[in-house]
């Protein structure tokens, strides 16, 4: 496909996608209370898709992931969060 | 159109999506052993479920004109009770010589904890001693990079099962060259809201190859849609692909590994 095919096929959705990702955003920082991890993992995560680098998509997978390589002791619980607790990153303004 | 569902939880979904399945095109369902929502209380709940799978359910498929295959194991989700497990890996054998058998799965890790690790690798013992095809699941979300890895390691350690049996299932953009370059099968699950959309299975196909990949609606009591593989397929042939391609892709690949399986060549 060329450039225009893709845009074509896919603008109006990523479109779509996007603002409802900027709302998402504002109805966070609307309402009182500080980031969790998750939301601190997704503030990052963000930085990974400004400037013209490939594998966007990838880089924003591996920034939300768990990069330690040691099984946990033990399963407390059954359910995945979405972003890994351990991160203890900075806090960032988007 | 035609294309094979390689992995459906077919016990929690309706007649209506058998119905809908074989009016799209499907040949064959092939179902992985899984987590019924909550954890069974002893091995005799797992073997009724085994009698469900291996039973009662290819009946409930050939009503629909569809062939209905399955993986035995137990999952990852319940993997931390060792006792259990080992009390359900001892009653798998039984169930191996049914027809309709495809192998040990689904299979893997969930948390990535010691015990999930250790049934695991029992499993996959399992596997290697009775020629087994394997199907894994990986984690979901942030558990799925680290889990990918100790399976990977696990499986190279052992070293018994060839690469070519075993597909590793629920790869996305940061998985799948790991799995692709062991030398494994890799599979895609098509999910609305988690693991991967029809778009980024196209745009995985088109940066890695379609070799050794499928794509699997994995259809249970969750949020999920039994037609997401027509779906992908559409998606496709919108971008290009020619039909050739994309029946390669949706029917020739899982009929390709699975007829590693005696009992899935026979039927072909
Ligand atoms: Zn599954």
């Amino acid at each position: 496909m060329k450039r225009e095919q893709v845009v074509d096929l896919y603008f109006m959705e990523a479109r779509a996608k996007l603002i409802d990702l900027a709302a998402f955003l504002d109805r966070v920082d609307r309402v009182p209370g500080t980031d969790d991890f998750r939301m601190a993992a997704f503030r990052h995560a963000l930085q990974e898709l400004p400037g013209g680098k490939p594998d966007r998509a990838k880089r924003v997978l591996l920034s939300l992931s768990d990069p330690t390589t040691e099984p946990l002791p033990a399963a407390t619980t059954k359910a995945a969060a979405g972003a890994w607790p351990g991160a203890a990153l900075p806090p960032i303004a988007n | 159109m035609r294309f094979i569902e390689p992995h459906g939880h077919m016990v929690s979904r309706t007649t209506d999506d058998y119905l809908a399945m074989a009016m799209a095109g499907c040949q064959a369902v092939c179902e992985p052993a899984f987590w019924a929502g909550f954890d069974r209380s002893s091995v005799d709940g797992f073997y009724d479920y085994f009698r469900q799978l291996t039973d009662y359910e290819p009946k409930r498929a050939a009503k629909f004109g569809l062939t209905h295959y399955c993986w035995l194991c137990l999952n990852p989700k319940e993997a931390e009770d060792v006792k259990l497990a080992e009390e359900v890996i001892g009653i798998i054998p039984k169930f191996l010589d049914r027809p309709s058998v495809l192998g040990i799965g689904e299979i893997g890790l969930n948390k990535n904890s010691r015990n999930e690790l250790a049934v695991f690798e029992k499993h996959v013992d399992l596997a290697a001693r009775h020629g087994q095809l394997i199907l894994i699941h990986t984690p979901h979300l942030e558990d799925k990079l680290k889990g990918t890895r100790l399976i990977i390691d696990a499986l190279k350690a052992d070293g018994r099962v060839a690469p070519g049996r075993v597909i590793i299932d629920h790869v996305e953009e940061h998985t799948i060259q790991l799995v692709l370059e062991a030398g494994f099968w890799a599979g895609m699950t098509l999910y609305p809201e988690s693991k991967c959309t029809a778009a980024r299975a196209a745009d995985m196909v088109e940066m890695y190859g379609s070799d050794r990949l499928w794509m699997n609606s994995a259809c249970d009591w969750g949020v999920s849609v039994p037609l997401a593989v027509p779906r992908a397929a559409l998606e496709m042939r919108l971008r290009g692909h020619s039909a050739k391609a994309v029946d390669a892709l949706i029917y020739g690949n899982p009929a390709r590994f699975l007829s590693q399986s005696k009992n899935f060549a026979e039927k072909l």
